[in-house]
């Protein structure tokens, strides 16, 4: 085994020193190597976290919402349905919510009000999110006036604002009484915009969503697990365009690595002509190459993830961030938790390391099979 | 003098440990880390919120899963969207302006 070992570390001696021999084609190759596996793993790391953070804070989202179709388009939730809905079995609680959005334009931003019960926002007071509370230059005590969709002027006390950690979930929410709401939207009495409803089961979930369209049947009902599956696939598409804008340089970098690995330089035909007639076995030159394909896409994969992860996680993603993130007038600001996904790292791993060090291996079998003598004389 | 490979295989090392730190860190969750997402859950299920607050533009793409299903403009939750929101356009140069803000330092409301 010992035997072996050494045998191994003096063909990687061997293959260094023959790599340092050329250093700069070999340290642009490990740059571009390495600047590939940065980017793409960025972006593995970016939509995974943003992926991970949505399904867990969405895990608290009602199990079912309700919204009442007319004409294909969302409608108003009329008075009566919600009694409907209490004699379906498994539903335990069912709430109308009311909520609507409303246009600033002092700063072009469109903002979600959302009604809530008067022992948490009293009349005449409003709780907004951080980004709101920045774009605005709001504090607690302030007061702020919203012309409604009537004409009407409306002042609201700002009583608090929404922590600035959940500014991913509130960035654009005005939180106001529901008397409040009904006035500034002049909303009809005993309407509702939806409805949520929590199931005692969570098996019944789909069961209680059938029965609510056989019975409410211009009723739409939206499953968390719905929600949920929206989220994956909007971030699945967003790495999806970025990875389309890649693709030419991914390509390019498949075209750099082959040309590098499968096409030997004069050089690397005398050095193994050489080695084979100095008596090197064929097995030795193919192991060398080996060593010196799996060096180099080893060194790229590592140190391409490492700086992925701190530009992800410690830089905010600052190089794709317009890209991953898009845009909004009321953007929120908010850090993301690391999340590394094993199989898709080990996915990233396999595929940059795996074809370019079997790559390496054809020609020099080529090569090395062939004889010492004519090799050199090529 | 250092073999070479010796030096190769210190440095794959300490690759590979930074690589195993880095796992290890995302697996073990902070609790500032941990107390902000469960906040975040808590005031998800207080406040029956279904969305996060990316792109406050339009309907499909502030609620996208609350989006209407076939009507025009409202399409799918997973379509593309129409709206240059949260696409890769970048915002106006009007909306990037710096202005005075004036908002709550005024004695009358603004």
């Amino acid at each position: 085994m010992n035997v072996w070992l050494e045998k191994q570390r003096h063909l990687i001696d061997f293959t260094l020193a023959s790599l340092a021999r050329r250093k700069t084609k070999n340290l642009g190759l490990l740059l571009a190597y390495a600047v590939l596996v940065f980017v793409l793993a960025s972006l593995a790391l970016f939509t995974q976290a943003l992926r991970t953070e949505a399904s867990f804070v969405l895990a608290g989202s009602p199990e079912v919402i309700l919204q009442r179709m007319v004409a294909g388009r969302h409608d108003l939730i009329p008075p009566g349905y919600i009694e409907k809905i209490g004699r379906i079995r498994g539903v335990q609680k069912q709430e109308g919510r009311l909520w609507g959005y409303y246009y600033d334009p002092v700063v072009n931003a469109n903002y979600t009000f959302m009604a809530r019960p008067a022992d948490e926002v009293a009349s005449g007071s409003i709780m907004v999110g951080a980004t709101l509370a920045r774009a605005r230059g709001l504090a607690a005590g302030n007061v702020i006036s919203f012309r409604s969709y009537s004409g009407k002027l409306f002042a609201f006390k700002v009583s608090a604002v929404l922590s600035p950690d959940a500014e991913l979930l509130s960035a654009d929410l005005v939180l106001l009484s529901e008397a409040d709401f009904r006035a500034f939207f002049e909303y009809p009495a005993g309407h509702y915009t939806d409805i949520a409803l929590s199931v005692a089961n969570p098996q019944e979930v789909r069961k209680v969503a059938e029965k609510l369209s056989t019975t409410l049947p211009d009723s739409r009902p939206i499953l968390r697990e719905e929600v949920l599956r929206t989220y994956q696939s909007v971030f699945d598409w967003r790495e999806g365009i970025m990875l389309t804008v890649l693709a030419g340089a991914i390509l390019a970098f498949a075209i750099l690595s082959w040309e590098k690995a499968s096409g030997l330089s004069a050089e690397e035909k005398r050095e193994i002509g050489i080695l084979k007639a100095i008596g090197w076995e064929t097995s030795d030159v193919i192991r060398m190459k080996m060593w010196e394909g799996l060096l180099i896409s080893l060194t790229a994969f590592l140190l391409g993830f490492i700086a992925a992860y701190v530009h992800v996680f410690y830089f905010g993603a600052a190089v794709f961030e317009p890209v991953l993130k898009g845009w909004a007038v009321l953007y929120p600001r908010f850090a993301l938790v690391p999340t590394v996904d094993g199989l898709q790292i080990a996915t990233l791993f396999f595929f940059t390391i795996f074809p370019y060090t079997a790559a390496v291996l054809v020609p020099i079998w080529r090569a090395a099979i062939t004889d010492p003598d004519s090799v050199m004389r090529a | 003098m250092r073999r070479p490979s010796t030096l190769a295989f210190m440095m794959l090392a300490l690759l590979g440990v930074l690589v195993v730190l880095i796992f290890a860190h995302s697996w073990q969750l902070t609790v500032t880390d941990q107390s902000r997402l469960l906040a975040n859950r808590a005031l998800v299920t207080q406040l029956g919120l279904t969305d996060l607050s990316l792109f406050s533009e339009s309907r499909y793409t502030r609620h996208p899963s609350q989006a209407d299903l076939h009507s025009a403009l409202q399409d799918h939750p997973g379509a593309f969207d129409h709206f240059p929101t949260g696409s890769l356009i970048s915002p106006p140069a009007h909306l990037n302006k710096p202005h005075e803000r004036l908002a709550g330092k005024t004695t009358s409301p603004d």
